[in-house]
């Protein structure tokens, strides 16, 4: 099979020439990695792929089912780890820095890169302790007076405290789906990531919902650096700045996603988002 | 015939009726085997049903009153003398009356003559015949003994008739109905359903006639004794009954026996809930999957370790090894005490600590775990914070069906708690349980009428309440646990 995953330097021309407008200085990269692949046992779900991701902006992840897309995003915050028999190798440097060192602790990593997962999996506990989970572990507040604030903040960031500002001791597992989902954002916001990874996290939701948290995801973008997986090709139009294209495994094409949904390079890009297979 | 051999050849009737069915439905639409509503088989069941099943049921129902008929109708007949007597002597009379019957069965007609004519060749004959009665039968007991066989021959012969007219009728009945239409797999199909129904109504009933049969023993117990004495009592000394002896001089204090029993469970608790948790969470977080799989059965066989093996585990080992621990230390430890038999109990509850709550925390969804883990948890962090708070109900409801298993328990105690009914803190000290007094309590010759005995009824009534309201809690815990996850 040829690797299709693209070569650093290339990348780093077409997206100077793409991304950065005339003038401005040269764009920051939160994520970048390096000729990753990952293994489940002895067969390999992922080939070589290498990526740099954009501070302050959304980056989509598409692909058809076991493309890798995900297995990929769940080495940003070495989350792969807690699968038996995973094994990943190559480099992914968050800030500059290999967060699979030999040094680093996973437990470090995952703080600074958050994740929002498929499925709303609050913990069945209160609303105000879910979201006070993170900073407690972490010894993020002061005092208790801190940690309120953390949490109100929190829960404003993530578009929710309206809806839950007058049961904030109410189980988390009583809210609606959608309002579930933002509460884990709002977990995942409350550690102050620096990188938050969102694994399709509209695919359990209705429509309204997700509408919810599509433009939650564009206000975020403002402060954070966003990956997300998604199945949804519209959505991936939607939210993000800039889309990549997984088949089989491999990084088939990654641009800006005006450019991948316009005028994809690769045929099998092309073939996707046309609707051909997928 | 007999009702086994009538039972028998109905058994047979049924097998050839199922097959004549089976033969007959293929034959109604040969061409089109869709045509007919049930496939042969049933038409085949439908038809075997039909000519055993009412021939069956009579027979069960004739053959639960038919002693009593007959012996109404024998007693009936006994002599003037004998029916004037105790309601004892004419059962003693109808025990001679029954034997002789069975003797006359067993003897030639040359012999049964020269019985009637001499009692006494009437026992030797009888005895020879291995039937042994204690004197020498009169002409008149002889002659309600013929009338019990004759009565008995009647009514075998009348069984047969209606049996075999009951299953002839049923099959032609049958036969007729079959036609390509005949829903003979609903009918059968209705039969079976009522054959599950009765079979878990048998489990149901059981348990309703053993409480029933407790609960009137002891209320039987509470006409002795005043119900408020037998809970607030602090005394447990019920004193020897000799038998015929019905005056209750005894106290019977609940009070001690059920603190003994809540001390041993406590202390069986203390043991098994730790170990069993640790073993649990090591178990579903730590351990490598094929760790697991050898650890697991290996802990759950603790659980199939007969509990008398326990008991001398605890009275040759671990009761001595106490004391001489005790004694090192300078403390007075009795080798049967609730430290021994605590600890004991405690090693025999660990597997229902330690399985059901590993089936508990595994069940805990992964989600939970990975969002715990994608906020910068560690692994101790995640299962301190999220996963035994999840798992918290389910392990409670563990717990109480370990208690529950413990407060029951009595084969550990009798030999490893003591006798003594002492009210005490101190754990060196034997205490006696409820388990253990109704054991000992049983024990002997004894006659069911003196308190003394009937007390283990009360005593068994009590625990079961305990018993029972712990496992409904516990049930009730863990079903409200599980409408969580699923």
């Amino acid at each position: 099979m040829v690797d299709f995953s693209i070569e650093p330097g290339d990348l780093d021309h077409s997206f100077a020439a793409s991304a950065s407008p005339a003038g401005q200085q040269a764009p920051s990269y939160k994520v970048t990695a390096r000729n990753v692949s990952v293994f489940y046992g002895e067969k390999q779900a992922l080939f070589n792929v290498g990526i740099d991701i954009l501070d302050r902006s959304v980056t989509a992840f598409i692909g058809p089912s076991g493309c890798g897309k995900s297995t990929f995003l769940r080495c940003f915050n070495r989350m792969n780890d807690t699968i038996a028999g995973a094994r990943v190798t190559g480099e992914i440097l968050v800030q500059g820095k290999d967060i699979y060192a030999p040094d680093v602790d996973p437990v470090q990593v995952r703080a600074r890169v958050g994740m929002v997962f498929q499925k709303p999996n609050p913990f069945p506990k209160t609303i105000f302790e879910n979201i006070a989970y993170g900073p407690r572990i972490h010894g993020l507040a002061r005092s208790k007076a801190d940690l309120e604030e953390i949490v109100v903040k929190s829960l404003q960031r993530a578009g929710l405290f309206n809806e839950v500002k007058d049961r904030l001791d109410g189980e988390g597992t009583g809210l609606s789906g959608g309002q579930q989902q933002r509460l884990c954002i709002a977990r995942a916001i409350a550690v102050s990531p620096e990188v938050i990874l969102m694994d399709e996290p509209c695919s359990a939701l209705d429509p309204i919902a997700t509408a919810k948290i599509e433009e939650l995801i564009d206000e975020l973008r403002e402060n954070y650096c966003i990956v997300i997986v998604t199945h949804n090709m519209q959505q991936a139009a939607r939210v993000s700045q800039r889309t990549a294209f997984f088949h089989l495994g491999y990084l088939v094409e990654e641009d800006t996603t005006d450019q991948i949904f316009m005028n994809p390079k690769d045929k099998r890009t092309q073939d996707y988002i046309t609707g051909r297979f997928g | 015939m007999s009702l086994s051999t009538l039972l028998f050849c109905l058994l047979v009737a049924a097998v050839v009726a199922f097959f004549i069915g089976f033969w007959r439905a293929k034959r109604l639409s040969p061409d089109n085997p869709r045509a007919l509503h049930s496939r042969p088989g049933y038409h085949g069941g439908y038809l075997a049903l039909a000519t055993a099943l009412p021939a069956i049921l009579v027979l069960m129902i004739w053959s639960a009153v038919e002693p009593r008929f007959i012996q109404a109708e024998v007693e009936s007949n006994l002599p003037a003398q004998v029916l004037e007597g105790s309601q004892g002597q004419i059962g003693l009379a109808m025990g001679v009356v029954r034997s002789v019957a069975t003797g006359l069965e067993r003897l030639s007609p040359a012999e049964v003559a020269a019985a009637k004519a001499n009692p006494r060749e009437a026992q030797r004959l009888f005895g020879s015949k291995g039937v042994v009665i204690a004197s020498p039968p009169d002409a008149a007991i002889i002659a309600s003994a013929e009338e019990l066989n004759s009565i008995k021959s009647l009514s075998e012969i009348a069984k047969t008739a209606v049996a075999a007219f009951l299953a002839i009728f049923g099959f032609i009945f049958a036969f007729r109905k079959l036609s390509p239409n005949l829903r003979a797999r609903n009918r059968v199909e209705q039969v079976i359903i009522a054959g599950l129904m009765a079979a878990s109504s048998v489990a149901i009933l059981t348990t309703a006639g053993i409480v029933l049969s407790v609960l009137f023993e002891s209320v039987e117990f509470f006409s002795h004794v005043s119900i408020i004495d037998f809970l607030t009592g602090t005394v447990w000394d019920p004193r020897f009954a000799g038998a015929g002896d019905t005056s209750g001089d005894g106290q019977f204090g609940l009070v001690p026996l059920l603190w003994g029993t809540l001390y041993i469970s406590f202390v069986a608790l203390l043991v098994a809930v730790p170990i069993g948790l640790l073993a649990a969470i090591y178990m579903a977080e730590y351990a490598h999957p094929n760790v697991r799989s050898a650890v697991k059965p290996a802990l759950e066989m603790l659980a199939g370790i007969p509990t008398i093996v326990y008991g001398f585990f605890a009275v040759v080992t671990v009761g001595p090894f106490i004391n001489f621990v005790g004694s090192e230390a300078g403390l007075a430890i009795q080798p049967t005490s609730v430290l021994t038999a605590g600890i004991v109990m405690g090693i025999m509850i660990i597997p229902f600590v330690s399985s059901l709550s590993d089936d508990i925390i595994t069940a805990i969804p992964r989600a939970l775990r990975e969002g715990s883990y994608g906020l910068g948890a560690t692994q101790s962090e995640t299962i301190k914070r999220v996963v035994l708070p999840a798992a918290l109900p389910g392990i409670v409801g563990a717990i109480l069906l370990a208690a529950s298993r413990a407060i029951g328990e009595t084969m550990i105690v009798v030999l490893a708690a003591g006798i003594a009914a002492n009210l005490t803190l101190n754990p060196a000290e034997s205490v006696t349980t409820i388990t253990v007094k109704i054991v000992s309590q049983l024990t002997g010759d004894l006659e069911f009428n003196s308190p003394q005995t009937l007390v283990a009824f009360a005593l068994g009534f009590t625990l079961f309440i305990l018993t029972l309201g712990l496992n409904v809690y516990a049930l009730y815990i863990v079903r409200k646990y599980r409408e969580q996850y699923e």
